[in-house]
């Protein structure tokens, strides 16, 4: 029972339609407005080893001083030495950041006022076998755009995906919409999807929001299969897409990219460079002007922050609030976000603050908590923790956000009790952190179900 | 509250770590996050913002849903005591003496659980090092509710000192626990001191007055029994009869829906009960699969009885079973408690029903215990796992059969 409860599915022809029911939506305020802010462009760009899970003993390549192009290969992975990680933009390597035990921690470039790319050979995918485009693509830069699951990490050149999954669309908290960052991008999105197809031995599928007519830029894409999700969040996780198309067993691998990833490659095939310009929505509350800025991976968000602030003490965050991360003013934004999130930072004490009737957002409707009452409301959410770690109490809850066929209570637990057989056996191969993220917000006992799911992962991938 | 803030931002280094107090650390934790919600932040990595919810709203919730059963509890004992020893034959005669009478007599049971279990919690905290567990909000203020107004108060603090310890502590405290805490507390005294908590003399209060010519003390339950044995007449009859000498229809069905009749302070009123059950289910704190699936067990294991009515109780209306005894508070405040219920959604249909018919079988078959949802409750509460399991499993075969075809 509860299987396919929430979640009716249907064929036309090849796509699937599926319709998600468990979820939740964060409504914030700060939606980026749909315009390119003329805030004053990035100067540095970081690349962090540490925004690559799974990324194991980095090595760089440059030294402090060197002047690199962009598309300049910057690090490697010496267990996966045939992908490159290069550089973003052109420029002066200006600092080789480490932290303890001389862990790489940065890289920061100083960019040229005109970007000038590594010229590489214009990609022809017919005349090419696989393993050739692979190996193509893995010297590219483009390459640790593709993530592998099982474990959500880089996905080694040398496997041959099941399937390769795309969702086009962002469905957490002030998310990018894609139809308005990407737009004019179809040609490079069909290369990269041309490209992608000669990679796997199955399909590429495109997951579009099926709530909405199918933004311009996806609308006309061959090569993939189109399938339509809608619902709430996690909607857009392209893990549930993968679980209710095409689940990953054990000993199976699929690849997924973010359809930023898939431009480009898509651009890397067409035009022989790597460019990792993009446009990303800086967003939250705390935000006088929140629109969309077109820069380049790793940028420096400072520009886009300082003097657009509304108020003195605030987080700023890289990527969303339910998945993203921490960072400071002068901090970078992380290679897999296409946006960045002020919110209020909460470090206050609040009298009586676990009984006082409020609006402030929940998920719940135990006593006093009444955001129910407005579902359409946008909220303003600061970072408090709102109350301490406790042991499991409430049941039900996470399920109830979680459209997959999965007990995360159950399988949460097996982690803490590093029980192996359980752990695989409750499905780590099909989750990575987000698709888990809204259970880390609605937990009633405080749990850090992401970094559960993390070391779940690792338990088994290093088992 | 800024003073009250500094005072205990004053206080603080003493009890962390290095401070002279340092050992009643979880102590000053909980006095301080009970006034103040804490001021910590989220991490740097995964969610940057928190769900407005905590336990400590979440289980003062529960509470909230049992204060209807609470002030009904207490009125009607001052209002059971006065129709007793003849003092009031109205309902809302005397209104102020039952109010009083009530409140002398329930108060300081409430009082003697919180306090003793709250020591435990405190010791068990400090000692252990663990944060005071919020769940005992709610254990404090069900024990009261499931004895008679005359237990003695020795007996309330050690049954709550026992059920916190053996029965939540000794498993790791709240969360941990396989049963639930009020439940066992109330099981500890029925075969500790039956004396005190079971037969026809307890239930009503009687103080040092003599009660009224032919008054019985028994509870419909018994009243029941007795029908079942003797056969002499239908069940509903039996009850329709009994203790006339307090008024006609106190055993009636909508006196017993009601609730004002003997029993344990806050079982009687199975209306007050829905009260509080429609509080747990409009607030999503208690599962509505459990209540209903509970309830209608009942109904249905007494229909069941009905097909083979062998004598009067067990051709007994189903319906009956709802409002008698304490079967209403059971399944809403007992069997919902989610730490000791079935934790699957499928896990929780089966757990509600299986309780509804293990009430009714226990209260039908079994001469030694009248009412049966404790034991119900007990029993199913150490096969909730059980169930879970195979609940658990389903999910893990389903994904090896894909993994397979």
């Amino acid at each position: 029972m509860g299987r396919f409860s929430k979640a009716h599915s249907s064929k036309t022809d090849m796509s699937k339609i599926v319709k998600l029911k468990k979820g939740f939506d964060i409504n914030m305020v700060g939606k980026a407005k749909q315009e390119l802010a003329d805030f004053a462009p990035a100067q540095t760009f970081a690349i962090k080893p540490t925004d690559f899970i799974g990324l194991q003993r980095p090595k760089v390549l440059v030294n402090e001083g060197d002047t690199v192009k962009a598309g300049t290969p910057i690090l490697i992975d010496k267990a996966l030495d045939q992908v490159i990680y290069a550089a973003p933009v052109s420029g002066k390597v200006v600092e080789i950041k480490r932290g303890d035990r001389r862990k790489l921690l940065e890289v920061k470039i100083l960019a040229d006022a005109t970007i000038i790319h590594e010229q590489f050979a214009q990609v022809d995918i017919a005349s090419l076998d696989r393993d050739a485009l692979a190996a193509k693509l893995a010297a590219s830069g483009t390459w640790p755009n593709i993530i592998q699951r099982p474990f959500g990490i880089v996905a080694n050149p040398a496997d041959t995906p099941k399937s390769i999954f795309i969702s086009a669309f962002d469905t957490h908290p002030l998310a990018p919409d894609y139809a308005f960052a990407l737009q004019g991008q179809e040609k490079y999105l069909q290369a990269g999807i041309e490209a992608l197809a000669k990679l796997t031995s199955g399909k590429v599928h495109l997951n579009v929001d099926g709530s909405k007519a199918v933004p311009a830029v996806f609308a006309d894409l061959k090569g993939a299969q189109v399938n339509k999700f809608s619902g709430p969040h996690p909607a857009g996780n392209v893990g549930v897409q993968i679980h209710h198309l095409d689940p990953i067993n054990k000993g199976e691998i699929a690849w997924t990219v973010t359809p930023y990833g898939v431009v480009q490659i898509g651009k890397f095939v067409l035009e022989g460079i790597y460019d990792a310009s993009k446009v990303i929505a800086v967003t939250g509350s705390e935000l006088t002007k929140a629109a969309y800025v077109k820069t380049y991976s790793g940028a420096s968000i400072s520009t886009f922050v300082k003097g657009n602030l509304n108020s003195g003490h605030v987080r700023v965050v890289s990527g969303n609030v339910l998945t993203g991360e921490k960072i400071s003013l002068e901090g970078f934004l992380g290679f897999y976000h296409n946006q960045i999130t002020v919110i209020p930072e909460g470090d206050y004490y609040e009298f009586m603050g676990w009984a006082k009737p409020t609006t402030r957002l929940s998920y719940h409707r135990a006593l006093g908590l009444l955001s129910f009452l407005t579902p359409n409301k946008e909220f303003v959410l600061d970072s408090n923790g709102r109350g301490e770690e406790r042991a499991f109490v409430q049941t039900g809850v996470f399920e109830s956000v979680t459209p997959m066929d999965i007990l995360p209570v159950y399988l949460l637990k097996a982690i803490m009790a590093e029980d192996f057989d359980e752990i695989e056996e409750l499905g780590i191969y099909e989750i990575v952190e987000e698709d888990l993220a809204l259970c880390e917000f609605v937990d009633v006992s405080k749990h850090p179900v992401q970094e559960l799911v993390r070391k779940g992962i690792e338990l088994i991938q290093y088992s | 509250m800024k003073f009250l803030r500094d005072l205990l931002d004053k206080q603080k280094p003493l009890f962390e770590k290095g401070g002279k107090l340092e050992s009643l650390y979880y102590a000053f934790e909980a006095g301080d996050t009970f006034m103040f919600s804490p001021k910590h932040t989220t991490g740097i990595k995964g969610a940057q913002v928190k769900d407005a919810i905590d336990l400590k709203r979440m289980m003062i919730t529960v509470v909230i849903a049992m204060i209807p059963c609470l002030l009904f509890g207490m009125y009607n004992t001052g209002h059971q005591h006065l129709l007793a020893t003849g003092g009031t034959a109205g309902l809302w005669e005397n209104f102020g003496d039952k109010t009083w009478i009530g409140v002398m007599l329930v108060l300081p049971i409430v009082l003697v659980a919180y306090t003793a279990g709250g020591i435990v919690e405190a010791i068990f905290a400090v000692v252990r090092k663990h944060p005071i567990n919020e769940g005992f909000l709610v254990t404090g203020m069900l024990i009261p509710l499931v004895v008679p107004a005359t237990t003695p108060l020795w007996q309330v603090a050690l049954a709550t000192v026992f059920a916190v310890v053996i029965a939540k502590e000794v498993f790791g405290g709240t969360g941990m626990n396989v049963l639930n805490v009020a439940m066992t507390a109330r099981a500890f005294l029925y075969f500790a001191y039956p004396a005190q908590i079971s037969g026809d003399q307890v239930w009503t209060y009687l103080g040092d007055k003599m009660p009224v010519d032919g008054f019985s003390g028994a509870t419909a339950l018994s009243v029941v029994y007795n029908a079942g044995v003797e056969g002499t007449q239908t069940a509903v009859e039996a009850l329709a009869s009994h203790n006339t000498v307090l008024g006609s229809g106190l055993f009636e069905f909508t006196n017993l829906f009601i609730g004002w009749i003997p029993g344990s302070i806050g079982e009687t009123s199975t209306l007050m009960a829905l009260v509080g059950a429609l509080i747990l289910i409009a607030t999503g704190v208690a599962s509505w699969k459990i209540i209903f699936s509970g309830f209608a067990g009942a109904y249905i294991m007494g229909f069941v009885m009905n097909l083979f009515a062998v004598n009067e109780y067990m051709a007994l209306p189903p319906q009956y079973h709802w409002v008698m005894g304490g079967l209403a508070f059971g399944i809403v405040f007992m069997a919902t408690d989610p730490v000791s219920a079935a934790q699957t959604e499928t896990g929780k249909w089966i757990y509600g029903l299986l309780i509804g018919f293990l009430t009714v079988i226990i209260r039908v078959t079994n001469p030694a215990y009248p009412e049966g949802i404790m034991l119900a409750v007990l029993f199913m509460n150490v096969f909730a796992p059980l169930i879970d399991y195979y609940v658990v499993k389903a999910n893990k075969t389903r994904r090896l059969q894909r993994a397979t075809v």
